[in-house]
């Protein structure tokens, strides 16, 4: 590889933290399957790169009522826990068909996240399943929600001195269905068209909860916050199922690209919501 | 930039030192020591033909830094076993021709006994979802995953030969 950069691998997260503080331009290594990349591409030129090989501190998967992620767990981990098949059915989905298996085994949830890419598999489900980013340096800790994580296009919240260590998610309701669907050329090794997750619960015959997130239609990862809004507190007639499948759709903002026209997009934003809908709605009736 | 040094690999069970700068792949450093049975693919992690076992799961070697692999366990596809004594994934895509011009191959048997690993039964669905990440050009997806299928069984009986 071209390009070039010095290397430090420390021990424990004390040690990442100080290398993350010491300024010049630093980027954090975890599984590399994006950042490698793109060091080979010249699209990042870091002087130093902080490995996390060794903090296994930041890996490792804990049901505690809800379920926290080490920032090190990989999509590998995900697809290998009770836990996460339990809680997150539609992460379990992302995971299944995330990249291909030597990916799969490298790459971390924390990663994911970080890269800021629009099409970034496993934000969908952890957006529909309410999860709060943990970032860490020097100077202390704070907790944001995912949906608050991304500014803009490859723009986040986390500061060039903070890794992020963990990843929560809260206790689901009882009675929710949450799924996961990726348009994709083929079912693996491929980079997502539309992909949309829910998250639907449902009491005395009415939609309680209604999380709905959206992938590459849109500079970030995204909730249809108003297709939302339209759902929570009714029962979902089929008509309105397909009112708030084109709120959706009209919520995103796909670009054409070398995959998909804008308009298919959209239109397949509008598709895949209702279909998802509407399985919620029969599954939890 | 102070980023040259010699580390210890150790490649199918054998201690190997390689004096690398920080960016030099695993990828590169192991062609450098030899080990041309490693192959140089897509090197953005899409083709898996440069795919190797640390501490026995699968990674695109064109995808991890040399220095992150110190101390660890490094297994390419000669690791696994080599003629006279083939591994039963070698052995049954000798015995069903699955390969064509062959160059997939050390990646798809590594990253097929990554995954009999953990999936010693697995379904034809999960062989293909194992090996999502293993392109052949030449198509011939067919007698490779005829094959894991033919292995796992072998494996399964106890014909591990290693």
């Amino acid at each position: 590889m071209y390009a070039e950069f010095d290397l430090v691998v420390p021990e424990t997260l004390a040690e990442a933290l100080e290398a993350m503080a010491a300024g010049g331009s630093t980027l954090a290594l975890a599984g590399g399957t994006n950042l490698i990349v793109d060091l080979r591409g010249r699209r990042v030129d870091p002087d130093r790169l902080v490995g996390l090989d060794r903090l296994a501190e930041l890996r490792g998967i804990r049901a505690n009522g809800g379920i926290e992620l080490g920032a090190r767990t990989t999509v590998t981990d995900l697809l290998r826990s009770a836990d996460i098949a339990a809680a997150a059915p539609s992460l379990v989905e992302s995971a299944r068909s995330f990249a291909g298996q030597m990916v799969r085994n490298t790459a971390t949830v924390a990663g994911n996240i970080a890269c800021g890419s629009p099409a970034a598999d496993l934000v969908p489900p952890l957006l529909v399943l309410d999860a709060e980013v943990t970032l860490a340096s020097r100077t202390g800790t704070r907790t944001v929600a995912l949906c608050d994580y991304y500014l803009g296009y490859k723009k986040d919240v986390r500061r060039p001195d903070e890794l992020i260590t963990a990843i929560s998610l809260p206790r689901r309701p009882q009675r929710a269905y949450n799924r996961f669907y990726k348009l994709a050329r083929r079912h693996g090794d491929a980079i997502t068209v539309t992909g949309v997750a829910v998250t639907i619960a449902a009491e005395e015959g009415r939609c309680s909860l209604a999380r709905i997130a959206l992938a590459a239609v849109a500079p970030v990862p995204l909730r249809a916050r108003r297709s939302e809004a339209m759902l929570e507190g009714k029962a979902l007639t089929p008509a309105l199922i397909s009112e708030a499948a084109a709120q959706a759709a009209a919520e995103s903002s796909p670009i054409d690209d070398v995959r998909a026209s804008a308009g298919y997009r959209r239109k397949m934003v509008e598709v895949l919501t209702r279909r998802l809908l509407s399985e919620a709605w029969q599954s939890l009736h | 930039m102070s980023n040259e040094k010699t580390i210890t690999l150790r490649i199918n069970g054998k201690a190997a030192q390689a004096t690398v700068p920080a960016h030099r792949t695993l990828l590169e450093a192991l062609r450098g020591l030899g080990h041309v049975e490693v192959k140089c693919g897509c090197e953005k992690g899409d083709c898996g033909a440069c795919a190797v076992l640390i501490d026995g799961t699968a990674v695109d070697s064109c995808l991890t830094l040399a220095w992150m692999a110190e101390g660890r366990e490094i297994t390419t596809v000669v690791g696994l076993g080599s003629g006279e004594a083939m591994h039963p994934l070698q052995q049954a895509f000798s015995d069903l021709g699955a390969a064509q011009c062959g160059y997939c191959i050390p990646g798809m048997i590594i990253a097929a006994d990554s995954m009999l690993r953990q999936t010693p039964d697995p379904t034809e669905e999960e062989i293909r979802i194992g090996l999502s990440g293993n392109l052949c050009r030449c198509t011939g997806y067919v007698k490779i995953f005829d094959a894991v299928g033919e292995a796992a069984a072998v494996m399964r009986d106890g014909g591990e030969t290693k």
